[in-house]
């Protein structure tokens, strides 16, 4: 097909990305599960799943139910905490070309701060995502990202535990998301991630029961991408930081969907679950929009979307 | 494990409860080994979107099949499906059965309905020929026996019902069995989860290692999501570890059937 070159690079903070395309955390283990069927080094980064100090068992089964376009999950973040991590998957991911992004998650301020530290003095890390937004967790998690006043708290401490770039994954239980998104850029954030999933529940109509053992969880998948999509462009409205938007993403078009809301990256989430080449789809198919429509770089799609008034 | 296109050999009733569907699978079927499953993508889903585990049944040149009971979207869909069409698959994937040994201990095979899929590669690439004790509630849900029976294997069918071979549970003869002999065996097993249960108990009464392969309801199949966690023992207590994964197949010793309060 031709055309022009395109720069796909993006900057967060300090990072740079060689694409918009990362993946979403929690749907992605570690990097090195996806390594046998996805060429990892074409991503924009690798996003891993959320990390608190010490280990973390998970919850009870069943933790994910199908629903109609998407998928409730309540794992409740079972993870290796920071040590297991650096020894089990460190080693694979720090020779990776493209950087990784580690989740983190606490149940108190300095908890958060305390990974932050751990991970800023690992060297090589790409940057942090500081998961307020966890719907299915008792402590910790979205209590942090629905009170404007923990936010800031949470995400100054991390400021000042680290130079890594932060981004903040905003949870989409607020009444607007434009106080909270403020409140993050103005603590230190380098970006937002937005969203985390949706709270939600399914029950079985012959045994009255919920699908979930957590009862309730947090809704993913295509289903969420409308309303992602519209949190994104509430966002990108209120802050001067990036965002990567992310909420059911597919295919290329999703992709340019939520750039024009505002968001300068994207991660794929649920569609790695049923199909791992998404991520590298998308970015075939970014490229390819780019080309058809004569753009040589994708600020050039970024907060397009025209709204009259 | 890999991911590739395959395209749909026949897809065929086999029974009155049971579909028998082939696909030419280059990449995958060499690498199969027992107790495997690959993780399909049934394409004319719209709004299911997850792919949906099976354990493959038999491997031929490049071709591998399933055996499935059309019960639910995914299933009732693919039973729609006609040879030339295509699906999506990844596999092998998991940990599978230990092959046994020549000279090794005589295989014992406890099949609940279904689970006879799952054990037909076992018996086939076995050097020892043993015994497979299968069960079910009716007839209909006795499968494969006269597949088994051509491998050169014993075949021993319970109903609860009666309706074929011996009334009563699967278990019953394997006790029997067990009672008898003092050669040296292992139980292999696949079947529902109150059936693994009692095996496992069984294989403990009599001192004989098992290997279970366990049933959990799962998602991205590659050990992403932690979905289909199980509870096995690790240290002084126990973790949740992953059934598409470090299972399906899991040593009976290891499985914690009542998790501590």
């Amino acid at each position: 097909m031709g055309g022009a070159e395109v720069n796909l690079s993006v900057q967060i903070g300090k990072l740079t990305l060689q694409n918009p395309v990362t993946v979403a955390s929690g749907t992605f283990g570690y990097g090195v599960e996806y390594a046998q069927l996805v060429d990892l080094n074409q991503l924009g980064a690798i996003v891993v799943k959320g990390i608190r100090l010490g280990p973390v068992r998970g919850n009870p089964t069943p933790r994910t139910v199908e629903v109609a376009s998407g998928l409730i999950n309540a794992i409740g973040l079972q993870g290796p905490g920071v040590d297991g991590f650096i020894k089990k998957y460190w080693p694979f991911l720090k020779e990776l070309k493209v950087p990784t992004i580690i989740n983190i998650w606490g149940t108190t301020v300095e908890e958060y701060a305390e990974v932050a530290r751990c991970f800023d003095a690992l060297g090589g890390v790409g940057a942090l995502e500081l998961n307020v937004s966890c719907p299915n967790i008792k402590e910790g998690g979205a209590q942090f990202g629905t009170d404007c006043k923990l936010l800031s708290q949470v995400v100054a401490a991390c400021r000042k535990a680290t130079t890594l770039p932060l981004i903040t994954k905003m949870s989409p239980n607020v009444v607007s998301i434009a106080p909270y998104a403020k409140a993050a850029e103005e603590a230190g954030s380098d970006a937002l991630a937005v969203t985390n999933s949706y709270p939600a529940m399914a029950i079985d109509i012959e045994t009255r029961r919920p699908k979930l053992a957590n009862v309730t969880g947090g809704l993913t998948g295509p289903c969420i991408k409308p309303i992602a999509i519209k949190l994104v462009w509430e966002a990108a409205k209120s802050v001067k930081i990036p965002i990567i938007g992310m909420g059911g993403i597919q295919n290329a078009a999703d992709a340019v969907e939520f750039m024009m809301a505002g968001a300068a990256a994207v991660a794929v989430g649920t569609a790695n679950f049923y199909e791992p080449q998404t991520a590298l789809q998308v970015i075939t198919g970014l490229r390819e929009y780019m080309q058809r429509h004569g753009l040589t770089d994708t600020r050039q799609i970024v907060g397009s979307v025209l709204v009259e008034k | 494990m890999v991911e590739q296109t395959v395209q749909i050999v026949s897809n065929e009733r086999n029974t009155d409860l049971y579909f028998l569907l082939v696909v030419r699978a280059p990449k995958i079927a060499p690498l199969v080994q027992p107790g495997q499953f690959a993780h399909i993508r049934i394409l004319p889903l719209r709004e299911a979107l997850l792919r949906r585990p099976f354990s493959i049944f038999q491997v031929e040149g490049d071709t591998f099949s399933i055996l499935y009971k059309a019960v639910g979207k995914g299933t009732e869909a693919l039973s729609r499906m006609r040879p030339g069409e295509e699906l999506s698959a990844i596999g092998p994937l998991g940990h599978g059965f230990t092959v046994p040994q020549p000279g090794g201990e005589t295989p014992l095979l406890v099949a609940g309905g279904y689970g006879m899929a799952a054990m037909y590669l076992l018996a086939q690439r076995s050097p020892q020929k043993g015994t497979v004790f299968v069960g079910g509630r009716r007839r209909v849900d006795i499968l494969c026996e006269d597949e088994f029976r051509a491998l050169g294997w014993d075949v021993r069918a319970t109903t609860e019902d009666g309706s074929h071979g011996e009334k009563g549970l699967v278990t019953l003869p394997l006790i029997a069995e067990l009672n008898r002999g003092k050669a040296r065996r292992r139980l292999f097993a696949c079947g529902p989860t109150p059936m693994l249960k009692a095996v496992g108990k069984i294989a403990e009464e009599f001192k004989v290692p098992a290997e279970l392969s366990m049933d959990e309801h799962m998602c991205c199949g590659v050990g992403v999501c932690l979905t289909c966690v199980i509870p096995v023992k690790a240290g002084e207590g126990w973790e949740y570890q992953r059934t598409c994964t470090e299972g399906p197949v899991f040593d009976a010793r290891q499985v914690v059937w009542e998790v501590p309060k």
